[in-house]
């Protein structure tokens, strides 16, 4: 089977997203009086490294500590220790006021559509929030603009999110996060809740944006089979430390950390199935926990 | 063989719209058949039909007989119902934690599906609860943890005890892995094999995910907008598949392809009840005409055979829509 050829990035391209020895700890509750409050080690040293141009890959399962490292990436939350550079800026301590160029250059499409669009606003609204947050005219010329380059119909600006279908809703979302024009695209789960004929227009969708308008995508999934197709680079997470990181086809095709083996194997594919693959399978050699 | 399970013309209806119309669904002793379709698509409301669990103003009709039971379970009363649910027919449902009881402990309700169906006495019920905990791998301390104490993977597992505790003839798994990473999933879909075969009993497993059920069943139902559209051997309809939405669906999840570009089925599923009249699927089908204004009668046999007025050739997987 031959693979997609990646994109080539030699040391000369620009760094997009650098991100060193990223430490978060969140305390939790107290449970006695006596002892300090126990505390969740969510990223125990991350780094990794995103050109600019590069669709990059972030794999894990629940809890191994994707979601929080996405929200440092975009200064949503505070790191412990380490540092995050997006496009040679230091946004690791920098106060929101100066976190400006960072809201428009870098946007985020989540999980769940319908939790990330207001219910009360108009589609059109929506789109034109993070220009009228950013203080830029929100001409209804470039809703339109937008509303046609995720495939709605113009007159889709004038309903609610309701009205709209999980995959419509989500196009919705794409459109509200290329509304700034930004340079990097972070999308956290963006097919996981759609069906599978949809999946494949979202995936075409996100990928034909990526190659026009010259993003650099940071894509998150629990889907190893998902980020093949869609990334280059691919980082593997697994308790708050990335295990491996690689070109897609090389992690997928021989993964070298026992983590990423067993990941790997437990995912069903038709093919496996088809030519007489089992349940038992799907188990490597360890059970899992 | 003999069929456990069979449906026959089961609909579904909530007023005037029809949700699901016209299954015909057999499961013999030991076979496991799945059950595929997107949301919307009525293969949840067909399993809820079967164990009598519909919402108060939807309707079931049709024939749903269940071997063992001397009624028909359609329209059955609840008093009969509750004595073939949970002992002949058990489900296990995608969302663990609302299946499970949160005030009280997992050895107490496992041993309870025992005790409500007589089946064991109170002593026999605890220790049989603490075996089925072993069969689906979970430590002995389990018995006395409460769902809340337990991760999604464990409180699916002890759905699954539970489910399996009587023996039933035929389990229903309603897409029982959606909710779990695929490391935990590979175990729990084991589990569940292993439990059935070692019981010989018949599995109806609800999904969307074609790579799910191609590894878990032999045998395959495609449902599109409340209707059976293609049937048959695991093999056969995933390598060779006739109608046109089975052929979508297969390039649509296709990730291997080498192409940047997947291959997409155009248009959005429709929500339930909007579905066209005739050929559910024609508004999203490249090679539908004026014909597929009537309803595609079924061809072939009830086991294998689909409802397509322009089927795919055999064997062949050309002239899929690329949109």
């Amino acid at each position: 089977m031959p693979e997609h050829i990646p994109t080539v990035h030699d040391a000369e391209t620009p760094t997009a997203i650098r991100v060193v020895d990223l430490v978060r700890d969140y305390p939790r509750p107290r449970t006695s009086l006596l002892q300090p409050a126990p505390v969740v080690h969510a990223l125990r040293g991350v780094s990794l490294e995103v050109k600019q141009g590069e669709r990059f890959g972030i794999v894990g399962e629940s809890g191994c500590g994707k979601s929080t490292l996405l929200r440092l990436i975009a200064a949503l939350d505070r790191a412990t220790s380490g540092h995050v550079i997006v496009e040679d800026t230091d946004i690791t301590r920098l106060p929101e006021r100066r976190l400006r160029s960072l809201r428009e250059n870098l946007q985020l499409v989540f999980q769940d559509p319908m939790s990330s669009l207001d219910p009360r606003m108009r589609v059109r609204d929506i789109i034109a929030e993070p220009l009228v947050v950013q203080g830029h005219p929100a001409s209804g010329e470039r809703v339109r603009e937008l509303l046609e380059a995720v495939g709605l119909s113009a007159d889709a600006g004038d309903r609610y999110p309701h009205q709209f279908s999980g995959g419509q809703r989500q196009r919705i979302s794409i459109a509200r996060a290329l509304a700034p024009r930004p340079r990097i695209l972070i999308a956290d789960e963006p097919v996981s809740a759609l069906d599978v004929s949809v999946r494949a227009q979202v995936l075409n969708l996100i990928s034909d944006l990526v190659d026009e308008l010259n993003l650099t995508l940071v894509f998150v999934s629990h889907d190893l089979s998902v980020v093949k197709h869609v990334c280059d680079r691919v980082a593997v997470m697994n308790a708050g430390q990335i295990v491996e990181t690689g070109y897609t086809g090389d992690v997928y095709a021989a993964p070298q950390h026992p983590y990423t083996q067993r990941l790997v194997s437990a995912i069903p594919t038709l093919q496996r199935a088809l030519s007489g693959a089992t349940t038992a399978d799907l188990l490597a050699k360890g059970e899992p926990a | 063989m003999n069929d456990v399970l069979t449906v026959r013309g089961l609909s579904v209806t909530v007023r005037e719209t029809a949700l699901v119309s016209d299954v015909d669904l057999t499961v013999g002793a030991g076979e496991r058949v799945g059950l595929i379709g997107e949301s919307g698509s009525g293969k949840s409301l067909t399993a809820l039909s079967i164990l009598g669990l519909l919402p108060e103003d939807v309707r079931a009709g049709g024939s749903v007989r269940l071997d063992g039971v001397d009624h028909e379970l359609v329209g059955a009363d609840e008093r009969r119902m509750s004595r073939v649910r949970g002992r002949d027919i058990a489900m296990v449902f995608q969302e663990p934690m609302t299946a499970l009881n949160p005030t009280m402990r997992i050895g107490d309700q496992i041993a309870e599906t025992m005790l409500v169906h007589k089946t064991l006495s109170k002593p026999a019920a605890r220790t049989a609860a603490a075996d089925l905990l072993e069969r689906v791998q979970l430590p002995a301390e389990t018995l006395r943890a409460y769902p809340h104490q337990l991760s999604g993977g464990q409180r699916q597992r002890v759905v699954l005890a539970l489910a399996l505790a009587n023996d039933p003839a035929l389990l229903i798994c309603d897409e029982p892995t959606t909710a779990l990473d695929v490391t935990v999933q590979a175990l729990v879909l084991d589990l569940i094999v292993r439990g059935v075969v070692d019981r010989s009993s018949a599995l109806l497993f609800i999904t969307h995910d074609l790579a799910v059920v191609a590894t878990v069943c032999e045998r395959v139902l495609v449902m599109y907008g409340g209707r059976v559209v293609e049937a048959g051997p695991v093999n056969e309809v995933f390598t060779r598949p006739r109608h046109r939405y089975t052929e979508g669906l297969l390039a649509a999840s296709d990730l291997e392809t080498t192409s940047r570009r997947l291959t997409t089925i155009p248009g959005n599923v429709p929500p339930a009840g909007r579905f066209p009249s005739g050929c559910v699927f024609r508004t999203r089908c490249a090679h539908a005409t004026a014909l597929c204004e009537e309803t595609p009668a079924w061809s072939g046999s009830e086991a294998e055979g689909f409802a397509c007025h322009h089927p795919a050739a055999q064997g062949s997987l050309e002239g899929v829509a690329d949109a």
